[in-house]
């Protein structure tokens, strides 16, 4: 079996790849580039074309290498390519191993004295002399510098096809309310375009065409819409610490709450947002302003979720509500921390000591990240338990396409509380008494007036009436209906995504890898092997997961990390099938590719 | 669980302006050892509660690990208890007080939870202003896990077993005054007139009060060798004034004598009246506190009562300016936004 994926276009081949193609942009950290990069991306856009962007940064602030690959697909298709048609080589120290790296055909970009074009023979070089370009079209030196990143837009717009009236717009729009700016930018990438088309003969191999995949669609990274699930979600107490990739989040939220959590008579705050001073202060306001009656949440990745965790298991045993995001990011330790990874799957799964299990939700998409945000909050306070919302940098801080959000209609569900009136009603009433069978027990709230249901939360052994207690059976009976809650959280968290083409084999994917995995059930399926696709979307597995697991002769398990931690957890569940989860893996910090998925998946069969 | 209604009437039991008795105030019966000085500590929590007329209800009671960190059991059962993780009580007060700003505050941490583990979240409860009671039981050693030194046991202090401290104290009352705390007080479990008064005192702050309560440790710090024993401390002990406290709503009725009496008004109309007994000690000096802190300290003294008192520092809240309502009653209708934010959001995103 051969399964053909994004082949770079051959010099002098055949066929115009017509939207399908990936550019990638090689400049320095802290130059300026992203704006270029994210107007390209938008003007491609607005020409009707799907693109996905990607940004891989170093961990610095200015001055080491960064890439960004933007992929315009006419099939839809947005994951990462391992493959670039077009490169855009601004950085010195890199250009020559970005030519190494090239693939054959491929047009190169390049700033004229880097003078790459003697280096490979398999490759179309395109000299621009963006300096020249750049004093020409900007009449202060000192803004040179800012405007530089424009020549390569105008050129690219040029030599793909692009409309520089989009160019224009995206210009206005990513620099919007900034009028100087707006100009300026606007002329370098004219003054560009201009000169590309009278100095540069076009080219057949790839070219943006007027399309209408993207009316109606916003372009949205998963931070941001996590950030406006939690406004809309309603949250009232936020404590965080900064850490890539996850202070975008709440740092978004806090422009929104700007706007649209301030009480429009006295002009105060229906949000209370704290910077703590690390993680566990940060875990810490989370579970104790759920405790008190509060909707909270943190943002953080998987170093914050270690620091966090002594506070988790105290809130999964005292029965806390609290809303984690994780923004994960490639560990151990520090890790890569620029780069993507799905690397907490058992972290979070299972964060703190003692026996711990937790609800943890898998958004796969910006609407996921978005509508999961929203329902987190109902379920942290439904279950009264910390929720983890588990993302990645590659869905946290990426630019993705997306059909608008649906405005969340359902109303909150606030849990089990009791108000002054019920608790005086109460027969009884104990903290941690299972009333209703289903592990979820009533709890009041501090400052509750009335005498009733005041109680005294603790870490430490208690029994039904959160009285400490070190009795054998007392302890058991509140560990075995925590068990219990988590069983009944198996019919409130969302259901799997299925994609089916009528399989015995089955593959199983998660959060950003959806994508990867899409294109590459495709492929799969092209070259004759068809794929029963479940995408996961929360822990614990629900009954679909069940019927699926039971099913399938075989089940390739998709996941960014070295170890196959939720093939693992499926072991674990599921020890009767263990043999039955076959893991494909990609763990090098750049997000998941079909091409990766389809060798691994080929060779598993050739077996 | 008590009754919301003031107890039985006893005929002898005298009440407070909200009808309840003493006995309304009180807790589960301690477990510490007997004569701890963290027993008396609890005691006057109990007498100051019941004397301040405090609504149970409203209060919430924080605590981290360790004998200190037990005691919020042992007082005021209609309040709601968090006993949380090492070191980690004052993050805890932060979220619950940031949730419902009508809670009443108090958080018991001890030296060994406040100044060793706890120490970032301290200094950062404290810079923050965080609307609390924060007092540290401070006896100089671990006592749940038998006895090793704690980051404020002098140095050159004795453990019984004859083990030597090596490094010097951290005092928790200097540290809280650098960071710019506006209520700072030292007391003695052993002078429970003095605390009562301070916690009266304190009860009316609105932001960050820090009390460091000398309390020693009876079974493993109350040897001769010990400078956190009973008798080396009531030795050692050197009251700066005598206090009294004046609530908001007994100012009409109180007279505070004149003459070398000074008082401190507090936002609510509550005074503090305060007659020296150390001589030139003025507790809204800042500087001038840190000074004779650091020099008394430098004799092995303790200097106790009201070290320090800015009664206008902004608590969190404030700073925050968050509405009146607590944040946790805030229904859906307030805070979600419309399907018509949303679809301004969704157009900007096009």
């Amino acid at each position: 079996m051969t399964a053909s994926l994004a082949a770079p276009a051959k010099p002098g081949g055949a066929k115009t790849r017509i939207n399908d193609f990936s550019i990638q942009v090689a400049t320095v950290n802290g130059s300026g580039s992203q704006t270029a990069n994210t107007v390209l991306l938008r003007a491609i856009f607005q020409m009707g074309v799907l693109v996905s962007g990607k940004n891989l940064f170093p961990s610095n602030i200015a001055g080491l290498p960064t890439w960004f690959t933007i992929r315009a697909s006419a099939e839809g298709y947005v994951a990462r390519k391992a493959s670039n048609e077009m490169l855009i080589l601004m950085n010195p120290e890199t250009a020559k191993e970005d030519i190494a790296k090239a693939d054959a055909g491929a047009l190169v970009i390049y700033d004229e004295p880097l003078q790459l074009d003697k280096l490979r023979n398999d490759l179309s070089f395109i000299p621009v002399p963006f300096q020249k370009l750049v004093t020409a079209s900007c009449p202060e030196p000192k803004l040179h510098k800012l405007v530089k990143n424009m020549i390569y837009v105008g050129v690219a717009s040029r030599l793909l096809g692009v409309d520089m009236e989009e160019a224009k717009k995206a210009i206005a729009k990513q620099l919007k309310g900034k009028a100087k700016a707006i100009e300026l930018n606007q002329n370098a990438a004219m003054a560009a375009y201009d000169w590309a088309m009278e100095n540069l003969p076009d080219q057949d191999q790839v070219k943006v065409v007027r399309d209408n995949k993207t009316q109606g669609l916003i372009i949205v990274d998963g931070n941001e819409a996590c950030a406006l699930g939690a406004l809309f979600a309603g949250v009232t107490v936020v404590g965080w610490y900064p850490i890539t990739p996850a202070s975008s989040l709440v740092e978004t939220f806090i422009e929104y709450a700007e706007e649209y959590r301030k009480d429009p008579k006295t002009g105060k705050s229906t949000v209370a947002i704290v910077q703590m001073e690390d993680e566990l202060a940060s875990a810490g306001v989370v579970l104790s302003a759920g405790w008190a009656g509060a909707r909270s949440m943190t943002s953080t990745a998987g170093p914050g979720i270690s620091l966090m965790s002594e506070f988790i298991g105290l809130g999964y045993y005292v029965e806390a509500p609290g809303v984690f995001f994780n923004v994960g990011r490639t560990g151990p330790s520090t890790g890569l921390p620029t780069r993507t990874q799905q690397s907490d799957v058992e972290l979070c799964a299972k964060c703190s000591h003692g026996d711990t299990q937790h609800i943890n939700l898998y958004p796969g998409t910006m609407e996921e990240c978005f509508q999961f945000s929203y329902d987190a909050f109902d379920l942290a306070e439904r279950f009264q338990t910390p929720i983890f919302v588990v993302t990645d940098l590659d869905l946290g801080m990426q630019n993705w396409s997306s059909k608008p959000f649906a405005y969340p209609a359902k109303p909150y569900d606030r849990g089990k509380v009791l108000n002054q009136q019920q608790l005086a009603e109460a027969k009884d009433w104990g903290r941690y008494k299972d009333v209703d069978g289903d592990g979820i027990c009533y709890r009041s709230l501090p400052g509750t007036p009335g005498g009733k249901g005041s109680y005294f939360t603790r870490g430490s052994g208690h029994n039904e009436y959160a009285q400490y207690s070190e009795k054998p059976e007392d302890y058991v009976a509140v560990v075995d209906r925590l068990k219990r809650k988590y069983e009944t959280a198996k019919t409130h968290v969302p259901t799997p995504v299925f994609r089916t083409l009528g399989s015995a084999k089955g593959v199983l994917a998660f959060g950003s890898s959806d994508p990867a995995m899409i294109e590459a059930q495709d492929a799969l399926a092209a070259a004759g092997l068809k794929t029963d696709y479940l995408r996961l979307r929360a822990l614990p597995f629900t009954a679909e997961v069940d019927a699926f697991v039971k099913g399938k002769q075989v089940i390739y398990v998709v996941e960014q990390n070295r170890d196959g931690q939720m093939a693992n957890l499926f072991r674990e569940t599921y020890p009767e099938y263990a043999t039955k989860f076959k893991s494909v893996l990609h763990y090098d910090g750049h997000a998941i590719d079909a091409k990766c998925i389809v060798d691994q998946i080929t060779a598993f069969e050739q077996k | 669980m008590t009754t919301a209604t003031p107890s039985a009437p006893t005929p002898s039991a005298p009440t407070n302006n909200l009808g309840f008795s003493k006995q309304d105030y009180v807790g589960s019966k301690s477990t510490l050892c007997a004569g701890c000085g963290h027993d008396s500590i609890t005691a006057q929590i109990i007498n100051a509660a019941f004397e301040s007329s405090i609504e149970g209800y409203r209060v919430a009671k924080y605590s981290g690990i360790g004998c200190s960190s037990k005691t919020p059991a042992y007082f005021l059962n209609q309040g709601w208890g968090f006993n949380s993780v090492h070191g980690r009580m004052p993050s805890i007060a932060t979220g619950a007080s940031l949730a419902n700003r009508n809670l009443i505050n108090i958080g018991v941490s001890g030296d060994g939870d406040s100044m060793s583990i706890g120490m970032g979240q301290f200094v950062h409860a404290v810079r923050r202003n965080i609307p609390m009671i924060y007092i540290i039981e401070d006896n100089g050693v671990y006592g749940l896990t038998k006895g090793q030194f704690s980051a404020t046991a002098d140095k050159g202090a004795h453990l019984k077993s004859g083990a030597v401290n090596d490094f010097p104290p951290i005092d928790p009352c200097t540290l809280a005054l650098e960071l710019g705390c506006g209520f700072v007080a030292r007391c003695f479990s052993g002078n429970p007139k003095q605390l009562n008064t301070i916690l009266k005192a304190a009860f009316a702050y609105e932001g960050t009060v820090v009390l460091d309560i000398i309390s020693p440790c009876v079974t493993f710090n109350n040897h001769d060798a010990s400078t956190r024993s009973y008798k080396h401390v009531k030795d050692h002990d050197f009251p700066l004034h005598d206090l009294g406290f004046v609530q908001y709503s007994e100012v009409e009725d109180v007279e505070i004598p004149a003459g070398q009496t000074e008082v401190v008004t507090f936002p609510d109309g509550s005074k503090v009246a305060i007659k020296a007994i150390h001589e030139g000690y003025d507790p809204t000096d800042r500087f001038g506190a840190m000074k004779a802190i650091h020099e008394s300290m430098a004799k092995g003294e303790f200097l106790t009562g009201l070290l320090y008192i800015n009664p206008t520092q902004p608590p969190l809240p404030q700073v925050l300016n968050l509405v009146d309502e607590p944040l946790a009653s805030l229904g859906e209708d307030v805070l979600k936004p419309s399907p018509a934010v949303l679809d301004e959001i969704m157009q900007s995103l096009m």
